[in-house]
């Protein structure tokens, strides 16, 4: 195997971990109005995600690094031509973060009730988004000869784009409302299940007709195989989460993200930005790669973190492994 | 080709606003990181209630302003893909590799531990929660060297070459991208400037409280004793990095005058080679014949700077400007970056940094507690220091009032210091993005836009506006009443292995959002 094939695979572990984490805390963002019916619901969805999100988004950052230094011309085409999607993205991050972090260090209603909405639509718009970016990456957009994106932002705007955001929001909104299942006690964590059912049900159908679409459009043998496996783990979730098996629901519901997630990379291989203007403009794990040299030392520094990344944002989770409910809620702290 | 140039430099200012503006809470937040770990440290070790209300005074501002380092360090991140595009595509196979182990090797480690730490108070054992605080201090540190190896690749490339076929830079050595003495003397500078900073930040803002203590406003006494012992760590942090920031620049510009001679010139102002060559206080010049009309210098020192001795000769603007233009074509003055933003941005960044160490040397000395102090003099744990100018001898009550407003006074000064030093840096390399290999006007999108690029200049300049306003007013609201001296460590200390459900099961959480 060469070394722009595995760094093609870790790109897509990336994006995949990016998706499991960053996804179900977007769900908990969107909960937070669609589920908590007040303020302290509120609260005890976003304590759920309170210790971890920083640590998920994180797996954005190092997927983009990552890209930068594997496939520098992936990255420089990508960012500049998603340009206002991206931008969007990134404001919506920016703003989402200091909600979270600001929120609760006013007692003042109207900026609590601010920051909460901040949370929501911060939470709504990238996982609808992102859904958008990676249709429009696998379809391939108007790329030119010099690699540049040719397209304007309306033609990100297609059908099968605006299918893509849908089932990605739906689906991330899914999975957080597995998690907030296993998360949370009380009355919260029945209509947890409840909506989860709701929102297992609609992503079954999103998801089955973009995925399709998908395989149709660009798919082969083995996202044929991703395919299957994300819609029997989406089958799994909703039937652990109606006999409440949590666990397994949450489980199975990450396994529905990162199998559909690896079908769109498997979908996309070779290539990693096709063009749809002439082949032979598409961007490939070939062309759009570093040098070996430098993949090289990525590989290195990758295979020696990951792992370790990987063990101790675990740890985090293991720490704090206790469900809440609004009983733990503090009062709001009263400032002199 | 209007458009061409009006495009740069729409990108060039949005990349100017975004780093300056994040570079206003890096600083702060990888010393206060680093403060409040040996806070912590001190209270874990010592049980001493100050060393806990000043942790957790310290640690609630930390975080106030880490959240605005982290969510303004994410478009750092993805802004050269989006607006330097060409740069991007020539550059990545030597720049990401620094930036992809910034994130995996050190954002990471920040970002989990920082929530372990913000909610762990009540589910870890003291010194593991204790150790989270000291993993963020050096997931902060490692970050920023990360990212200077980056820039210091930009200052001066090594480590690569220029492939023929694809004519894009590859890298051919890791180890001297990330050991070239560019990124280590460039890391050690920002490092004690960033020091420096926090510890302004807290001299500060424990000079306010102890001030209003002196004036009899504030009668907490186990306040004023975790502000006593802030500012005195403050004060020492301030003089250890302030030196270490002199030292650092001085070694920095060294460094430079060999590499990048026209950045040094221009600092300088400094139009024709001179031996020896005087470092200039003050001139008022006419960049477009190439030389000053009104100029005050000492004699000698330029030279010293640039070589450590007395005589040397310094090249000058239009010497090397023509060197360049030798070298890689085109016209002298197109070498020539912007001289007043240049010289006066090393005056600014020189001038408000050393004001900050030298306030900080006289309040180290003025504030001390025991060593060459008469016993009457010396004032209890609890009571505000007296400012002592000799064994005996007070300072006067008008000079005890200005000390203690220097001190609240000159909070930002190394943040404006900062600043004006990036600022410098990356202006005096200009006409390059990477000096000698890449010029800032082929670097940017061509796919973007001047309207697409303005847009996006105009909703984060805003948002961060906004931001700021909202990020300032929350730093005034928590540091204002001091720290919460009725708040106590947890009575017993958590067990990691406990169950996860008990006689405590209902208890709320220690922290919450």
């Amino acid at each position: 195997m060469h070394l722009h094939d595995l760094w093609f695979i870790l790109i897509a572990v990336l994006w995949t971990g990016y998706f499991f984490l960053e996804g179900f805390d977007f769900g908990v963002g969107i909960l937070t109005r669609t589920l908590a019916r007040n303020t302290n619901e509120r609260r005890v969805l976003i304590n759920t995600i309170g210790p971890v999100w920083d640590g998920n988004e994180v797996w954005l950052l190092t997927a983009g690094g990552a890209t930068f230094a594997a496939f520098p011309d992936w990255y420089a085409t990508l960012f500049s031509g998603f340009y206002i999607p991206l931008l969007v993205i990134l404001v919506c991050l920016i703003v989402r973060g200091v909600a979270f972090e600001y929120r609760a260090k006013r007692t003042e209603q109207n900026w609590q009730r601010n920051w909460e909405l901040a949370i929501f639509w911060t939470s709504l718009i990238p996982a609808f988004l992102w859904g958008v970016a990676f249709a429009n990456i696998v379809h391939g957009v108007d790329i030119d000869a010099q690699k540049n994106y040719a397209g304007t932002f309306w033609d990100l705007l297609n059908p099968y784009a605006i299918l893509g955001g849908l089932t990605t929001l739906v689906l991330f909104t899914f999975h957080g409302a597995v998690f907030t299942a296993l998360k949370t006690v009380g009355e919260i964590r029945e209509r947890s299940r409840a909506q989860a059912l709701r929102l297992g049900l609609a992503t079954a159908v999103l998801a089955a007709a973009f995925l399709i679409w998908t395989q149709v459009d660009s798919g082969d043998g083995w996202s044929l195989a991703a395919l299957v496996v994300a819609v029997l783990a989406l089958l799994g979730a909703l039937a652990a989460n109606q006999v409440g098996r949590e666990g397994w629901a949450f489980a199975l519901s990450g396994a529905t993200v990162a199998a559909a997630t690896a079908m769109l990379f498997l979908a996309l291989f070779p290539d990693v930005m096709p063009s749809t203007l002439n082949p032979a403009f598409s961007l490939t794990v070939e062309n759009a790669a570093s040098s070996a040299y430098t993949l090289k030392v990525m590989t290195v520094v990758a295979l020696v973190f990951t792992p370790l990344v990987l063990l101790y944002q675990g740890w985090t989770y293991w720490v704090f492994r206790r469900r809440i409910g609004v009983q733990h809620i503090p009062a709001p702290v009263q400032h002199r | 080709m209007d458009l061409a140039v009006a495009h740069e430099t729409v990108a060039r200012w949005q990349f100017g606003i975004t780093t300056v503006y994040h570079f206003l809470f890096v600083p702060l937040t990888i010393s206060l990181a680093a403060t409040v770990a040996g806070l912590e440290t001190a209270w874990v070790r010592t049980g001493k209630e100050k060393y806990f209300h000043a942790t957790k005074f310290w640690g609630k501002l930390f975080l106030i302003n880490i959240a605005m380092g982290v969510v303004t360090g994410i478009v750092q991140e993805f802004q050269f893909g989006m607006n330097w595009s060409d740069y991007s595509r020539f550059v990545g196979d030597v720049f990401g590799a620094p930036l992809a182990m910034e994130a995996l090797i050190a954002f990471f480690f920040e970002s989990t531990f920082i929530g372990l730490w913000i909610f762990g108070w009540d589910r870890l054992p003291k010194k593991i929660h204790c150790a989270c605080i000291w993993m963020v201090a050096i997931g902060t540190v490692l970050s920023a060297y990360f990212i200077l190896a980056a820039n210091s690749w930009m200052q001066h490339p090594v480590g690569y070459k220029v492939d023929a076929a694809t004519h894009k830079a590859q890298l051919t050595d890791i180890a001297r991208v990330l050991f070239q003495n560019t990124t280590l003397v460039q890391a050690f500078h920002t490092l004690t400037a960033a020091f420096l900073t926090g510890a302004a930040f807290v001299v500060g803002i424990a000079s306010y409280h102890l001030w209003r203590a002196k004036r009899g406003k504030e009668t907490d006494g186990r306040k004023t004793a975790a502000m006593r012992t802030s500012l005195r760590v403050g004060l020492a942090m301030a003089v250890v990095a302030g030196l270490g920031t002199a030292v650092s620049g001085d070694t920095l510009a060294k460094v430079m005058f060999e590499q990048q001679p026209m950045k040094m010139a221009a600092a300088e102002a400094l139009w024709d080679t001179q031996s020896p060559a005087p470092f200039s206080i003050f001139a008022v010049g006419d960049v477009s014949r190439g030389h000053n009309s009104v100029e005050l210098e000492i004699p000698g020192i330029l030279s010293f700077l640039a070589h450590s001795d007395f005589s040397s000769s310094v090249p000058g603007i239009n010497d090397t400007a023509a060197a360049e233009a030798a070298e890689y074509g085109g016209q002298p003055q197109d070498y020539i970056p912007s001289i007043f933003v240049t010289y006066w941005g090393f005056r600014l960044m020189i001038g408000f940094g050393m004001t900050s160490f030298v306030a900080a040397l006289i309040g180290l000395w003025t504030t001390r507690r025991k060593f060459w102090l008469a016993e009457e003099y010396r004032t209890g744990e609890e009571e505000p220091p007296r400012l002592m100018l000799t064994k005996h001898r007070e300072m006067n009550t008008f000079f005890t009032q200005w000390s203690w407003r220097i001190g609240i006074l000159t909070m930002g000064f190394p943040l404006i210091a900062n600043s004006f030093g990036w600022i410098f840096t990356e202006m005096g390399r200009q006409p390059w993005v990477v000096f000698g290999l890449m010029k800032t006007a082929n670097a940017s999108s061509p796919s973007v836009g001047v309207g697409l690029q303005t847009g996006s200049l105009i909703t984060l300049t805003a948002l961060y506006a906004i931001l700021a306003v909202v990020e300032v007013g929350l730093l005034v609201k928590y540091a204002k009443p001091g720290p919460d001296t009725s708040e106590r460590p947890p009575a017993k200390d958590p067990v990691l292995r406990g169950p996860s459900d008990g006689d405590d099961a209902d208890k709320p959480l220690a922290f919450a959002y």
